[in-house]
């Protein structure tokens, strides 16, 4: 097969913190059959969590009357009513310090952004009023509250409605940020972030709304939770680590059935969580492979690819037989038109490349566009 | 009105405009008969522009009354043939063949409830009675909080805390305003309120704690000197951030009303907030979500060293709530009897009705912005001078004491001799007080410590330990 050495784990090179294989597997084998699109499971979560806390409302703009602007609030201002399906006024930064000032008071708002793109007129209150309340107030001031939407690029809306968020939101702290992908993601971690004490920013992906994804018996449960700080490694490898989140996850176990093809064991990690990162299943998993290729549809300053490289290279340097590699979004604003669009964010092709070029395979030097 | 209903959008598009939110009128609560008076001055104001312009048109101020009053109160003799009306998406509005713009402003500024003068002198029994034991009691907490304005001040300047926030001038708008509220009302507070606190019961000793960040500061020395916070008090952490309180209180207000709690919010503002997207939003939906919050702005005439006058060109604070729909009322910022209340109708009328308030607070700002302004670079001293002494809000309050025969000279010896001292050994205490453990760097970033957090604090612990020398000697841990 290849000749990839392997390094030899040297006594005392692990850390305190161990390396502990924390089981990320999988709950549902799919043996039902049963499959739920995202929007669907977004849906359910809220429901059954506003069902089960008579505190917990929803705002933001259309997701009342019009069942939602991406239509994942649908029937909810029929079962709940107006005082919990709350259509707002156009004005995030308003909402949002409204939502903020009730969480303040013991409610659990769930803030919908149109995208998240529109967060930023709302960004002072999610990080100043939000974020830094509990640690500003000692602990006197505790801040429930969820904020989430689609988030990154969808197709075609350009420059102003297609930038990834999960990079800046996940430096701060006293935020926790989580990235569903597929819909037991997105009913087990939008759970969570409802009943956790803090403040979440949930980033959903809109063209992920529509997809549907088998989803077990257990997941369909209503005390159903996922916790907060754990990846899941979607498929297991043994060649090279990609690390992944939101749609990118999707395009990744592409990327690994290409490469398996080709005789390259890839291990799919899909973060599930921005902050906190699990450091140790990525670093677990890079010791084992010794290569890392991190995907994000962001831009590539400071992105959230950054950020795990500089962890592995803190934790596991002596582990990296290959530099990481990082895809990312390109560093322009986002184009409109769709074969720019498409050169802009990172194709299955560019991680299959990625992770050869980690393999030190060779890859062919003219691509098509 | 009672609390919320659910009514269907239609329904309340169609009520809003038969509420009168056009015109200043004040629905006649119970138990807040003295009003009526001021009701009455005040649409006699209205009612006098509007006759008067029918008669004195100019090119753009052209004031018809019909703007004034709801349409089932229109009585101007125009229109022989009977207005066209049409039910425009927000209600019936009459069509009119004279080409009118709104003026920017009233002819005079909305005028302004004041109960005392200068000299401590009634000028009308138009106002809540309070008991010569409150009066006493408000009278102390204003001698208090001036107190411990004027010696934290001078602290700072000694170099003893890093920073100081004074409300010199606004002693009425603190006390008087807190003592018309209940515990169970939630205070939004910008950062020169902490008479507010202090009337709650946050004590000296507490307030120099939080000044000198100690182990013993209920906030754990994360915040700077005076962003007081007391969830106890029900007084909600202040944070830098300008007017970012204003949208809170209503989200607040949503949850008490959602409770049906029988209490309602109240959130402090300057004159240089109402200029935030913030302030406009919370008025906005505080109307719309009838929320049960009491808009409380101190236009203290200085924004840092921004005169209102490039602040803003509306007439003050007190006509923008009539743009919101809101109730709203001008007082004397200097006259606690006034604020009280003022305060204390609000209260109810946010509570029984279900609605916002606004009050427009007139004052003026007799201390620097904070421990790092000087302002008489951008104001005279004089004019600083004459608001200090003319206009001053706790001498005035006292000569009314005198005046009702509940305080002497000698009770004012003996008072300001006791807080002088409270005051100086509250501070003396503080400053010898240990500084937080380093265990508090970490805690409270999240609910619970994660794990992250917990290696950084074990890594720091063990490099204080490894070197003692590099670390202050009372650095505990």
């Amino acid at each position: 097969m290849s000749a990839i050495l392997r390094k030899i784990i040297a006594p005392g090179g692990i850390p305190a913190w161990g390396i502990r294989v924390i089981a990320s597997r999988t709950y549902s084998s799919s043996a039902g059959g049963k499959e739920m699109t995202v929007r669907d499971a977004l849906n359910s979560a809220l429901d059954e969590e506003m069902s089960a806390d008579p505190s917990v409302l929803l705002m933001g703009e259309e997701v009342g009357e019009y069942q939602g602007a991406y239509k994942v609030s649908k029937g909810l201002l029929d079962k709940y009513g107006p005082k919990r399906v709350i259509d707002t006024p156009i004005t995030e930064a308003g909402f949002t310090g409204m939502a903020v000032g009730a969480a303040y008071h013991g409610l659990r708002p769930v803030v919908e952004f149109m995208t998240f793109n529109f967060s930023m007129q709302a960004i002072d209150h999610i990080i100043n009023s939000a974020a830094k309340s509990n640690y500003m107030s000692s602990g006197q001031i505790s801040v429930p509250i969820v904020f989430r939407g689609p988030n990154g690029a969808a197709a075609g809306v350009g420059a102003q409605h297609s930038q990834c968020y999960a990079a800046w939101y996940a430096s701060c702290p006293g935020l926790k940020v989580l990235v569903p992908y597929n819909s037991e993601d997105a009913r087990g971690l939008l759970k969570a972030a409802i009943r956790d004490p803090d403040p979440v920013v949930f980033l959903e992906n809109e063209l992920l709304y529509g997809e549907s994804f088998p989803i077990s018996a257990e997941a369909l449960d209503s005390s159903f939770c996922l916790p907060i700080g754990k990846a899941k490694i979607e498929r297991e490898g043994k060649d090279v680590t990609i690390v992944a989140f939101s749609k990118m996850v999707g395009y990744a176990l592409q990327a690994a059935e290409i490469l398996a093809k080709e005789g390259v064991s890839a291990e799919v990690i899909n973060l599930r969580s921005i902050r906190p990162l699990d450091r140790a299943t990525i670093n677990t998993s890079v010791r084992k492979t010794n290569r890392l290729v991190t995907v994000e549809e962001g831009f590539p300053q400071h992105g959230v690819g950054a950020e795990i490289c500089a962890s592995i290279v803190e934790e596991s340097f002596e582990y990296l037989d290959a530099p990481v590699e990082r895809i990312t979004g390109a560093d322009v604003p986002m184009p409109y038109a769709a074969n720019l669009e498409r050169m802009a964010v990172p194709q299955v092709e560019d991680i299959v490349r990625a992770a050869k070029r980690t393999c030190y395979r060779s890859v062919p030097v003219a691509v098509n566009a | 009105m009672g609390f919320y209903l659910s009514k269907s959008r239609t329904v309340m598009h169609n009520l809003k405009p038969k509420l009168g939110s056009l015109g200043v009128m004040f629905h006649q609560s119970s138990g807040i008969a003295s009003f009526s008076h001021h009701q009455e001055s005040q649409s006699g104001l209205i009612k006098n522009l509007g006759a008067g312009s029918c008669n004195r048109p100019t090119l753009f101020t052209i004031w018809r009354s019909e703007h004034f009053k709801a349409e089932k109160q229109l009585d101007c003799k125009q229109n022989s043939g009977g207005p066209q009306v049409l039910n425009f998406p927000g209600g019936n509005v009459k069509f009119t063949s004279e080409l009118d713009f709104l003026p920017e402003g009233l002819e005079e500024r909305v005028h302004c409830y004041r109960i005392l003068d200068e000299n401590g002198q009634l000028t009308s029994s138009n106002f809540v009675q309070i008991s010569d034991e409150l009066a006493v009691r408000m009278y102390t907490y204003m001698a208090m909080l001036q107190t411990m304005d004027t010696i934290f001040y001078e602290a700072q300047r000694q170099g003893r805390i890093s920073f100081y926030v004074t409300a010199i001038g606004e002693e009425a708008i603190n006390i008087a305003s807190a003592a018309a509220l209940q515990l169970d009302d939630p205070v939004f507070p910008q950062y020169r309120e902490s008479g507010v606190l202090l009337w709650r019961g946050f004590t000296l000793q507490e307030f120099a704690n939080q000044c000198f960040g100690n182990k013993n500061d209920n906030c754990k020395g994360r915040q700077m000197p005076a962003h007081y916070g007391s969830v106890k008090h029900n007084y909600f952490t202040v944070a830098s951030t300008v007017a970012t309180q204003v949208p809170h209180a209503v989200g607040a207000a949503y949850s008490l009303k959602m409770d049906r709690i029988n209490a309602c919010s109240i959130t402090y503002f300057g004159d240089g907030g109402t200029s935030t997207g913030d302030f406009h939003a919370a008025l906005n939906f505080a109307a719309v979500m009838e929320a049960p919050v009491i808009f409380f702005c101190r236009n203290n005439g200085w924004a840092i060293s921004t005169p209102v006058g490039d602040q803003f060109r509306s007439d003050g604070i007190v006509v923008r709530g009539q743009a919101y729909g809101v109730h709203s009322i001008r007082v004397d910022g200097n006259d606690a009897l006034a604020i009280y209340s003022a305060v204390r109708a609000a209260r109810q009328m946010a509570i029984t009705e279900q609605r916002p308030v606004l009050i427009e607070a007139l004052t003026y700002r007799g201390g620097h912005h904070t421990t790092s302004d000087d302002s008489t670079r951008y104001r005279s001293a004089e004019e600083i001078e004459w608001w200090r002494v003319a206009q001053c809000p706790v001498s005035r309050f006292r000569k009314w004491l005198e005046k009702e025969g509940w305080w002497n000279s000698d009770a004012e010896t003996e008072l300001r001799a006791s807080l002088r001292k409270q005051v100086l050994r509250a501070i003396q205490v503080a400053e010898q007080v240990e500084k937080p453990p380093v265990a508090d760097i970490f805690t409270d970033v999240y609910d619970a410590p994660p794990s992250n957090l917990h290696e950084q604090e074990t890594t720091l612990l063990e490099t204080i330990e490894k070197h003692p020398k590099e670390y202050p000697p009372n650095f505990s841990c």
